[in-house]
């Protein structure tokens, strides 16, 4: 970003030269500020739960409801997710574009199995009688976690199509560019999911 | 275009990417592993229980979160202008006044 005011910072520096690079930094800003917009919506969720977490209408609580096992390998599996998104971005810096698709499925496939466990676990609560409508602690908490869920399978499509891109073009600076974003947004997925982690499962089964 | 990754750095106004190491990310995701573990044993051996348990819990969590941003997400590498860290600060202000004032309303509403 700091050349985008070229003017009161270094009145050298022709837009010729840092012209592209700047336009690239500057959708990164961009995207940067979708997050904290993303950050916003997720704060509004959090604050609904939170409010609405003892409303159980009579029905099971967090304490009764929560699986703790499956939660907590879930959490791994999406930390080390957000570990390898990082070290794609590092074999992408040193060039590897087989580095960096690799380690790009990798993380797509860390990203399905979350996914699959977190379906796995709303599946056996629904079996169980437990919907989204059955409390406003489930409305809020159906609608928290399955927000998160949804993000990060966008973003497994996301990443998808980046590495059909990365395939046809190559590591180029749009590419990269795309890489990168990718990898902000999943890092704060991982962050979201600590959030839900702590207030959610954690202080629900205390 | 290996190259513009390993040698253009010196003009380079970027932000993040194109600057981590191996080490800082091994580093960043020790800390995350072992700032996940304390909380999960707090809450489920019950190693610390009311007041002292949820400040510890969500100490955690916020200190995990700056790890992602500090570690994985590059926020120190700014250079110039720190747009990235006002617009996160922005966010941050209203993400906290939308959760504490929200518990705090609800805390004081006779009619819920």
């Amino acid at each position: 970003m700091a050349h985008s005011h070229p003017h009161a910072q270094h009145p050298a520096h022709g837009e010729g030269h840092y012209g592209h690079h700047d336009l690239e930094e500057l959708r990164k800003f961009g995207f940067w500020i979708f997050l904290i917009t993303d950050c916003i919506l997720f704060s509004a969720l959090f604050a609904v739960y939170i409010v609405l977490h003892g409303s159980t209408a009579g029905g099971p609580g967090p304490k009764e409801i929560f699986e703790m096992p499956g939660v907590i390998v879930e959490t791994f599996i999406l930390l080390t997710s957000s570990f390898t998104s990082g070290l794609a971005v590092l074999a992408m810096n040193a060039g590897s574009r087989k580095g960096l698709i690799g380690w790009l499925i990798v993380t797509i496939l860390l990203g399905a199995c979350f996914i699959g466990l977190e379906v796995t676990e709303f599946v056996k609560l629904a079996e169980e009688g437990h919907t989204i409508s059955s409390s406003a602690f489930l409305s809020g908490f159906f609608t928290l976690v399955g927000t998160h869920g949804l993000h990060v399978s966008l973003g497994i499509f996301w990443i998808s199509a980046v590495i059909i891109q990365l395939v046809r073009h190559g590591i180029t600076p749009v590419t990269k560019r795309k890489v990168q974003i990718t990898s902000l947004y999943w890092h704060f997925l991982d962050a979201v999911w600590i959030f839900v982690f702590t207030i959610v499962y954690l202080m629900g089964v205390m | 275009m290996a190259q513009h990754g390993n040698h253009a750095h010196g003009g380079h106004g970027g932000s993040e990417g194109g600057h981590g190491s191996l080490k800082e990310y091994v580093i960043g995701f020790a800390i995350s592993i072992i700032l996940t573990i304390i909380p999960i044993l707090v809450a489920m051996k019950g190693w610390l229980e009311g007041t002292s348990a949820v400040v510890v819990l969500i100490g955690a969590a916020v200190l995990q979160f700056a790890v992602q941003l500090l570690f994985f997400m590059h926020l120190r590498e700014e250079k110039g202008p720190r747009y990235n860290l006002m617009t996160l600060i922005l966010g941050i202000v209203i993400a906290v006044t939308i959760v504490a004032g929200s518990i705090w309303i609800m805390a004081h509403n006779a009619m819920y």
